[in-house]
């Protein structure tokens, strides 16, 4: 049934220090709230267990893309669209970007933020895979300072992830080491805007001298959609890891692969459809490293 | 003075709607869809889903494209809105509306409005659309009745008589 607005409280403090003063004073009482675009479907459900909301749209200190010279920090409010149109992100980290125009239609890439995404935790949320493959950190901010940690790590199981009740993301952090790699990323699902994923992937690589023929000398692969939490797959890297692309690695690659992820049946697709296609992707990104020059 | 019960937790509320300053006493996450329809009469906004899924109820917040089912009030607040009634200019339909009427863009009718928003924002960023652009332009807004080749014609018309080339 859908909830009425009476019983809920929200405000919109407006500057960073003040919203974290207020997750402090009452940890755990407010939820978080930018574009809408998860918290609002909840809450025409009637399925929003909060009652109290704070609002962080358009909150300077989360907006914006500071580029430093070994880094580049996203504000956890920047929006899809924001990161779409930064050439920074499409000429440097192009996963991120490919996952930020698969996510939702126009309106949603106008509305929904990076941070929201990290935050709602979905395993099947695009952006999350090109968040492990390029190794992010975060910054976590609250009264008692900031933080930063890797994301890789940051969810543990699903929905759940290693953030305090009085703290926020403030940024998320990218390295620029990845100009000269292979960046590859696919989502599968039914349509391309609007559908969810059935399993995405964001992976990485680099061969040694920059050669066709070369050894693998460096090669990061995630996936989503596979398990309770956005997957990294050290055991496959591993495999990939110092040899020379052929049939065989790909294969031995697709074999790893699936007995990596624990992916489920669901209302998207099933267990055996996304093992299949999720072997055949790290199959095909192999395939493409090798033929890299 | 004593607040009715019924308005208890209500904030008054300022935003500008379609070129017009409007002040309404709504809860705070009332949505702004609601706002538009129940406090200021603007039907011409409708409601698919409701969760964000289908583009209905699709209207410009500060000239971004927005599902107002997901806007809580307090969020537009100071914005600029623009919904379907405030494209026409009096009697004179604006370049896409005349568009949708002569490629057969509309026909239940529902999603036309919504059609319409993420067109002119659309337009609004690429003048000169490619086929491409004009689907993934679209690609949040859905129609059950048209099959979508009538409004993708309907929005490559209306680029055409923006910029007669």
């Amino acid at each position: 049934m859908r909830s009425n607005p009476a019983d809920y409280e929200l405000i919109a403090p407006g500057r960073l220090q003040a919203i974290v003063a207020l997750l402090a004073n009452e940890p755990g009482q407010w939820l978080p709230i930018a574009g809408g675009t998860d918290v609002m479907v909840q809450y025409a459900a009637g399925k929003l267990p909060a009652r109290k909301l704070v609002s962080i749209w358009n909150v300077p200190e989360l907006r914006g893309i500071d580029i430093l010279p070994q880094e580049i920090r996203i504000g956890a409010g920047c929006t899809y669209t924001e990161l779409r149109e930064q050439e920074i992100v499409a000429h440097e980290f192009p996963l991120l970007a490919s996952a930020a125009g698969w996510t939702g239609g126009i309106a949603n890439q106008n509305r929904g933020t990076l941070g929201g995404n990290i935050v709602n935790a979905s395993p099947a949320a695009d952006s999350l895979p090109a968040l492990l493959a390029y190794e992010a950190e975060l910054i976590l901010v609250s009264v008692r300072g900031e933080r930063r940690v890797p994301y890789l790590g940051f969810h543990t199981g699903y929905k759940k992830m290693q953030l305090a009740p009085d703290e926020l993301i403030r940024a998320i952090c990218l390295r620029r080491r990845f100009s000269e790699y292979l960046h590859y990323a696919r989502k599968v699902g039914a349509r391309n805007a609007q559908a969810i994923s059935k399993v995405c992937i964001a992976a990485l690589g680099r061969l040694r001298g920059g050669a066709i023929g070369g050894e693998i000398e460096d090669v990061r692969i995630a996936l989503g959609s596979v398990a309770p939490v956005p997957l990294r797959l050290p055991e496959v890297e591993r495999i990939l890891t110092g040899k020379p692309v052929d049939r065989e690695l790909a294969q031995r690659a697709r074999t790893a692969t699936t007995a990596a992820i624990q992916p489920i049946d669901d209302i998207r697709s099933t267990a055996r459809y996304r093992s299949a296609v999720a072997g055949n992707l790290v199959a095909e990104f192999v395939a493409q490293l090798g033929a890299t020059a | 003075m004593t607040v009715p019960s019924e308005n208890r937790g209500k904030c008054e509320t300022s935003l500008a709607v379609n070129g017009k300053p409007k002040t309404v006493r709504v809860f705070p996450m009332e949505r702004l869809l609601d706002v538009l329809r129940h406090e200021l009469g603007l039907t011409g906004t409708k409601e698919g889903c409701g969760e964000g899924e289908c583009g209905s109820c699709s209207v410009l917040m500060n000239g971004e494209l927005v599902n107002s089912c997901l806007v809580p009030a307090l969020q537009a607040a100071g914005t600029e809105i623009t919904t379907i009634e405030g494209l026409a200019e009096g009697p004179q339909l604006s370049a896409l509306q005349a568009a949708f009427l002569e490629c057969g863009g509309a026909q239940c009718g529902i999603c036309t409005p919504g059609m319409i928003l993420a067109s002119c924002h659309l337009l609004k960023k690429k003048p000169d659309p490619t086929l491409d652009d004009i689907r993934e332009g679209l690609a949040g807004n859905l129609c059950r009745c048209t099959g979508y080749m009538q409004i993708f014609d309907s929005v490559a018309q209306a680029a055409r008589r923006r910029n007669p080339a």
